[in-house]
């Protein structure tokens, strides 16, 4: 029988494959690679990978604590790389509008109670509940892809991260 | 025994409109006013089989270069060489739009009447029988699962639920290396329903279908739909609007060409981690030499398919 090989990438060991154009363009294609744009981020840098009009998958450094995060909406985190303790608490008061889409950056501590924490590894997906707050820590550097919303912490930087 | 009605071979011959289908052993046998088409049984049942379960999909289903669906949500056109350039630079291009659930209830019909006891066209080639031969038996077990769409995300409570050995979803023999383990929970009393995450891995590798996109977690209209695939795509998927892929494992080789005439535009090779953009103006195929784990991540904003066709959006994503 066959061995089973999965050939997953990291942050250490990633290759990338590429776009051959025919007759076209390849930055209609916004090609990038989600480690090779998180290995030149700074931690928690929220870096969009893919965009479909307001909505975007972001590419994010998992390196140390994070600042507290929340948003109006629910998210959604998949570990790509490492090891990421997820801390989640919810919030006393509306703090976001549900009006005001993607990632919120809240100053230090949230009011609210303990919601609970999730360590998540490479390849596991967490879900960043609408309402509450999260805080992201990692020991060692990973690697997180955010399912969200373009908002005022995206950062798009395609000439810099895709094929021209 | 077949029904009196069948063919030779066993088959029921079935009619859309001025549309006729009829198979045999080896193929299916197309016909329409002015013109018609044959395939491998094989290849068009795979290809029927997700027109089916994804209910004609974001926007051109090509189940080759003549025959396909393009999808208006609600109705649906079925057509012959209308994206070829060849048939249209002679005008021979055939269509004819239909009630959705009309195509879906005939299209349903003839897949479990000509898949075959031991065929599963949702499965890899090495891992199903043959579609070919005389009739025997039937795989309807196989041919009307649901398509799993998660209405936040998978695992949670009233959602779709996550797969296991003791549910019948076993790990595919060619991601028996993936971790299994499930990530450290703990929710305070009272958030039991909100604090999930799930080995979203683990789930993939536990799926036993192939090109068959699933959703898994929502945001408003943003859905991650992930799905496993090997071999080939066996359609030609034709974009209504962008869409994206994340390749999350392996490598998968897609053909990009222009979506209304099949002119080449590029060759893309994906590896681990590598996250590209099909543009809403082309169609593509993918080729997965082993079994890979792929995210397709789709907009559903039911206004979008208007806005790129009037050209009030443009095809391509982002411009840098």
């Amino acid at each position: 029988m066959e061995k089973a090989h999965t050939i997953f990438a990291s942050l250490d060991n990633f290759q990338k494959g590429s776009v051959q154009p025919i007759n076209d363009d390849p930055r209609n294609y916004a090609f990038s690679n989600i480690f090779e744009v998180a290995s030149k981020a700074e931690p928690y840098e929220k870096i969009a990978v893919g965009k479909n009009i307001k909505y975007v998958l972001e590419a994010i450094r998992a390196d140390g604590t994070s600042p507290w995060f929340t948003a109006s909406h629910d998210e959604a985190a998949l570990v790509m790389d490492g090891e990421v303790e997820i801390r989640l608490v919810k919030l006393d008061e509306t703090i976001v509008s549900d009006q005001h889409e993607g990632t919120t950056m809240l100053e230090g501590k949230p009011n609210g109670k303990r919601m609970g924490e999730i360590v998540a590894r490479r390849g596991h997906m967490a879900l960043l509940p609408k309402g509450a707050a999260y805080q992201f820590h990692a020991a060692k550097p990973g690697v997180i892809l955010l399912q969200t919303i373009k908002g005022d912490l995206t950062v798009e930087r395609w000439k810099d991260i895709c094929q021209k | 025994m077949a029904p009196a009605s069948a063919n030779q071979f066993g088959y029921h011959d079935f009619t859309l409109g001025d549309f006729s289908f009829r198979r045999d052993e080896y193929f299916a046998h197309l016909k329409w006013p002015g013109g018609s088409h044959i395939a491998p049984v094989d290849k068009f049942l795979k290809a029927l089989m997700r027109d089916v379960a994804w209910n004609f999909f974001y926007g051109i289903v090509n189940f080759d270069e003549v025959f396909g669906t393009l999808n208006h949500y609600g109705n649906v056109d079925v057509f012959a060489g209308l994206y070829n350039a060849g048939y249209r630079a002679q005008k021979k291009e055939f269509l004819q739009n239909f009630p959705s659930d009309e195509v879906r209830e005939l299209f349903s019909a003839m897949l479990d009447d000509w898949t075959n006891e031991g065929f599963d066209p949702f499965a890899a080639p090495t891992e199903t029988g043959s579609a070919f031969g005389p009739k025997r038996g039937n795989n309807t077990v196989a041919v009307t699962r649901a398509r799993v769409t998660a209405k936040r995300m998978a695992g949670l409570k009233d959602d779709t639920p996550l797969r296991s050995d003791a549910d019948g979803h076993l790990v595919n023999r060619h991601f028996a290396d993936v971790d299994q383990t499930e990530p450290k929970v703990h929710a305070e009393p009272g958030f039991e329903g909100e604090v999930h995450a799930f080995n979203f891995f683990a789930y993939l590798s536990r799926s036993d279908v192939t090109w068959n996109p699933s959703i898994t977690s929502v945001v408003k209209d943003s859905l991650a739909c992930p799905t496993t695939e090997e071999f080939i795509l066996p359609i030609i998927h034709g974009n209504d609007r962008v869409e994206w892929f994340v390749q999350l494992s392996d490598e998968i080789t897609w053909d990009v060409s222009d979506r209304d005439t099949g002119a080449p535009r590029a060759r893309i090779t994906m590896k681990a981690g590598d996250v590209a953009a099909m543009p809403a103006d082309i169609r593509h195929q993918g080729f997965s030499p082993k079994r890979s784990m792929l995210l397709v991540w789709e907009n559903a904003d039911e206004k979008l398919p208007e806005l790129y066709a009037s050209g009030k959006l443009k095809p391509n994503p982002v411009d840098f």
